[in-house]
C-alpha cells in the first residue's frame, strides 16, 4: 500500500473497494449458487428415490405425513433465519426463545388463564425476545452472534426460573389434536408453513425490502448510503426471527402436548443448518428460500429414511454434519477454483 | 404504545369472553367415561409366538445403564425365539424419542419397550403405535398410563427403603447409632423411601437400634460431603449410615475413606457399581444395593413378548413367565415389579459394569 492511497478518504475508499470486491464475487458465484439450489433439490429427489426404493415403510402416507410435521418448528424458524443470514446476521437464540415461550405457556395455564389468551401472550414474549436481540444489535452495535449467544443462556435460564423441570401436560384435546391433525398426508401444520413460506419468499424475493436486505446483508455502509434504513431493518428481523420462534412453541408444545422449559434444546442448530445447506451466505447478501425450504425437507428425509433403516444415531449426526461442511465448503471452494483460474482478479480478492 | 395497547386489550377480552382453561380440560376429563385399557381377552395358555420384533428404546443410547438393561432385553429375545434391537436418540431430551417411535410403527414391530424422557410427550406417539397393533411396554421411567399396556417398575418404593434398613442393620449387627443421608428435604422417591425405613425400625429387631438424624446433602457432592464430615462431628459413636441417593453415598464413601471412620462405620444405600467399587474394594463399604437393570431389560423383554402373543393384556392380577426370572403377576395400574432390589459387595460387584 502506498502512502498516497493512505491519503485518500478511507471511507469512499473502503466502499469502493468492497462493492468493487462484492460485485466481483457475486458475478462469480451467482451461477455456482444457482446450480447449489439445482444440487440440492437433486440430492433431495435422489434420496427420496433410495428412501422410497430401499427402506422399508418410509413410502407410505402416515410416514410422509409425519416426516413433514416433524420438521414444522424447525422450517418456521428457518424462515425468518433464512432472511437474518441474508442480512448478515445471525440469531442464535431462536430455540431459547422457543423453551421461553413454552415455559410462559406452561406457566399461564397453571395459573388458569384460557388457553385463547395465553397464546398472543406468548407470541408478544417471542417478539420481546426478538427486539431485546434487536436492540442490542442495533443501537449498541453488538455483533449479532455475541448477543445471541448470550441470549441463547439468558432466554433458557429464564424459562427455567418460570418452570423449572416441571413438565405441563393437561392442555386442551382441541389443540393438541389440532397440532397433529392433517389433510390427507399433509399435516395441518404444513399448510400453516406454506403459508408464511410464501409471505417469507415474496418479502424476500419480490419486494423492495427484500433488495434492501439483500443490500444490506453484501454491503452494509453502500446501503447505508444508498438511503437503506439498516438499523430499522435489522431490529424488526429479530423482532420477526423472535415471534416465528414463538410461533413453532405453540406447534412444538401442542404437539408434543407437552410444556416444558427445555422444549426444543439445540434446535437452533437444526435450523441454522437448514438455512446454510438451503444455500444462504452465511457472510450476507446472497441466499434464496426455496432452496432453504428443500434444505429442511432433504435433512428431515435423511434422518427419517436412516432411522427407518436402523442406522446408529451417532452414524446420522455424522451424515448431517457432513452435509453441512459440504454446504458451506463448496461454494466457497468454487470461488477459490474460479479465483485461481482468472488471472484478472489477481490480488483483487477480499 | 397504541399496538400494545391494542394487543393487550385484545387479549383482556379474550380472557374475559371465556375459552379453554385448565379447569376446562380437568372438568372435561373427569366427566369423561373412563376407556378401558384393552378389550381383548388374555390367554394365559398361549404360547410365546415366534419371530417377535422387539425394539428398546431408552431415554437415550451409548448410557452405560441402559446399554446394560437393554442388552438383557435382547438376551432374553434371543431366549424365545424374537429379535431385539436398541434404537433411541444420543440426546435424552423430552421429544427426540417421538420420531423414533414413529419410524418404530413403520418398522412393524411387536412391541416397544421405552423408557420415557418426558411421561407425556412421548404418548401421542405411543397411542398411534397401540392402534396400530404395537404392544408397548414402559421400563424404567413409566409414561402416562394411557401410553403403554403394562410398566415393568424396577423395584417398589416398600422394598427399597425396607432392604436398606435391613442391609445396614446386618452390617452394625442391629446395634448402634444411625443417620441418613438424603437428598433434599422435598425429594419425593427420598422421603418416601424414609418413611418406609421409619417404619421398619418401628419392629423389634431393630430396638437397639436409633435413627439420630437425617441430613440433607442436596444432591450435591459438596454439600454431601460436609453434611458427612458434620454427622460424624455430632455423633462420633455413630455406627452407620444410610444414603438413598446416589451423589449422596458417592460424597459420603470419599470422606469415610480418608478418615479414621473408614470400615468402623457402615455405609450402605443406593448407588451404582462403577461409582462405588473402589470403596467396595478399600473396605469403606460393605454392600449397597440397586436394582439390576439387565434383569429389568429381560423382564420388559418377556412382558412385550407375553402381551405380543396375547398370553397377557396388561390387566390387574394376570400371570406371565419371565424366562430365568420365573413368574410375575401384574399389579394395580399395570404395574410389574421386578423384585427386591440386587445387593452389591466384595463378590459380585466386579459383574457388573454402569
Amino acid at each position: 500500500m502506498t502512502t498516497d492511497r493512505l491519503r485518500q478518504s478511507a471511507t469512499t475508499d473502503r466502499l469502493r473497494q468492497s462493492a468493487t470486491t462484492d460485485r466481483l464475487r457475486q458475478s462469480a458465484t451467482t451461477d455456482l449458487f444457482r446450480r447449489w439450489e439445482t444440487l440440492i433439490l437433486a440430492l433431495l429427489v435422489g434420496v427420496v428415490v433410495w428412501a422410497s426404493l430401499g427402506v422399508d415403510g418410509f413410502a407410505n402416507g402416515s410416514n410422509v405425513s409425519f416426516l413433514l410435521l416433524d420438521t414444522t418448528e424447525i422450517a418456521l424458524m428457518a424462515l425468518t433465519m433464512t432472511l437474518v443470514i441474508v442480512a448478515a446476521e445471525i440469531d442464535l437464540s431462536v430455540a431459547s426463545t422457543l423453551g421461553l415461550s413454552c415455559a410462559v405457556l406452561g406457566w399461564l395455564w397453571n395459573s388458569g388463564l384460557p388457553i385463547e389468551a395465553i397464546m398472543p401472550i406468548c407470541l408478544l414474549v417471542g417478539a420481546l425476545c426478538g427486539a431485546f436481540n434487536g436492540l442490542l444489535v442495533t443501537r449498541l452495535g453488538l455483533p449479532s452472534l455475541a448477543v445471541t449467544i448470550g441470549t441463547f443462556a439468558l432466554f433458557r435460564g429464564l424459562a427455567y426460573v418460570m418452570l423449572g423441570d416441571q413438565a405441563v401436560a393437561d392442555l386442551p384435546p382441541a389443540y393438541t389434536s389440532l397440532a397433529t391433525a392433517s389433510i390427507g398426508p399433509i399435516p395441518l401444520m404444513t399448510v400453516l408453513v406454506a403459508l408464511l413460506a410464501a409471505v417469507a419468499a415474496v418479502v424476500l424475493h419480490a419486494t423492495g425490502l427484500g433488495r434492501s436486505i439483500f443490500a444490506l446483508g453484501s454491503n452494509e455502509e453502500a446501503a447505508y448510503f444508498s438511503g437503506i434504513r439498516v438499523k430499522r431493518i435489522k431490529f424488526w428481523l429479530f423482532v420477526a426471527s423472535g415471534v416465528m420462534a414463538s410461533l413453532a412453541s405453540l406447534v412444538y408444545t401442542f404437539r408434543y402436548a407437552s410444556a416444558r422449559a427445555d422444549n426444543g434444546v439445540g434446535l437452533e442448530l437444526a435450523v441454522v443448518a437448514a438455512v446454510l445447506l438451503g444455500g444462504v451466505s452465511i457472510f450476507g447478501g446472497r441466499g434464496s428460500l426455496p432452496g432453504v425450504l428443500m434444505a429442511v425437507l432433504l435433512l428431515g428425509v435423511v434422518r427419517n429414511a436412516l432411522i427407518l433403516a436402523d442406522v446408529a444415531n451417532e452414524v446420522l449426526n455424522f451424515v448431517t454434519g457432513l452435509l453441512l461442511v459440504a454446504s458451506v465448503l463448496a461454494p466457497n471452494l468454487g470461488a477459490v477454483w474460479r479465483r485461481r483460474t482468472s488471472p484478472q482478479m489477481e490480488g483483487k480478492s477480499p | 404504545m397504541r399496538h400494545t395497547a391494542l394487543l393487550a386489550g385484545l387479549v383482556l377480552m379474550t380472557a374475559a369472553c371465556g375459552g379453554t382453561t385448565r379447569t376446562d380440560v380437568q372438568q372435561q376429563q373427569s366427566s369423561a367415561p373412563a376407556t378401558a385399557a384393552s378389550s381383548a381377552a388374555a390367554n394365559p395358555n398361549a404360547p410365546l409366538k415366534q419371530g417377535l420384533k422387539i425394539a428398546f428404546l431408552p431415554k437415550q443410547v451409548n448410557n452405560p445403564y441402559f446399554t446394560i438393561a437393554d442388552n438383557g432385553g435382547v438376551e432374553a429375545a434371543k431366549e424365545f425365539g424374537g429379535e431385539g434391537k436398541e434404537v433411541g436418540p444420543s440426546e435424552a431430551s423430552a421429544s427426540s424419542q417421538v420420531s423414533y417411535i414413529n419410524t418404530l410403527i413403520q418398522q412393524k414391530q411387536d412391541a416397544i419397550v421405552i423408557s420415557a424422557n418426558d411421561p407425556n410427550a412421548v404418548v401421542p406417539a405411543l397411542k398411534q403405535a397401540r392402534a396400530a397393533g404395537i404392544k408397548v411396554v414402559s421400563y424404567d421411567s413409566d409414561t402416562a398410563p394411557e401410553g403403554r399396556d403394562v410398566f415393568v417398575n424396577q423395584a417398589s418404593p416398600e422394598d427399597l427403603g425396607r432392604t436398606e434398613v435391613q442391609l445396614l442393620a446386618e452390617q452394625i449387627g442391629h446395634k448402634g447409632k444411625i443417620a441418613i443421608l438424603s437428598a433434599t428435604p422435598n425429594a419425593t422417591n427420598q422421603n418416601t423411601w424414609i418413611e418406609f425405613m421409619k417404619d421398619e425400625l418401628k419392629k423389634p429387631e431393630y430396638k437397639d437400634m436409633e435413627l439420630v438424624k437425617v441430613a440433607y446433602g442436596n444432591d450435591d457432592d459438596q454439600k454431601s460431603f460436609t453434611e458427612t464430615q458434620g454427622l460424624l462431628r455430632s455423633y462420633p459413636d455413630l455406627a452407620g449410615i444410610i444414603s438413598p441417593t446416589t451423589v449422596g453415598i458417592a460424597a459420603a464413601a470419599r470422606y469415610l475413606s480418608d478418615s479414621p471412620y473408614k470400615g468402623k462405620v457402615k455405609l450402605t444405600g443406593l448407588g451404582t457399581p462403577n461409582q462405588l467399587r473402589k470403596f467396595v474394594k478399600d473396605g469403606t463399604i460393605d454392600g449397597f444395593e440397586l436394582w439390576n437393570p439387565a434383569d429389568l431389560g429381560y423382564l420388559a423383554s418377556y412382558a412385550g413378548a407375553a402381551l405380543a402373543s396375547g398370553q397377557i393384556t396388561g390387566a390387574e392380577g394376570e400371570k406371565f413367565k419371565a424366562g430365568k426370572l420365573g413368574e410375575y403377576t401384574i399389579g394395580a395400574k399395570g404395574e410389574v415389579l421386578l423384585g427386591k432390589p440386587t445387593v452389591f459387595n466384595k463378590d459380585n460387584i466386579d459383574d457388573f459394569d454402569f
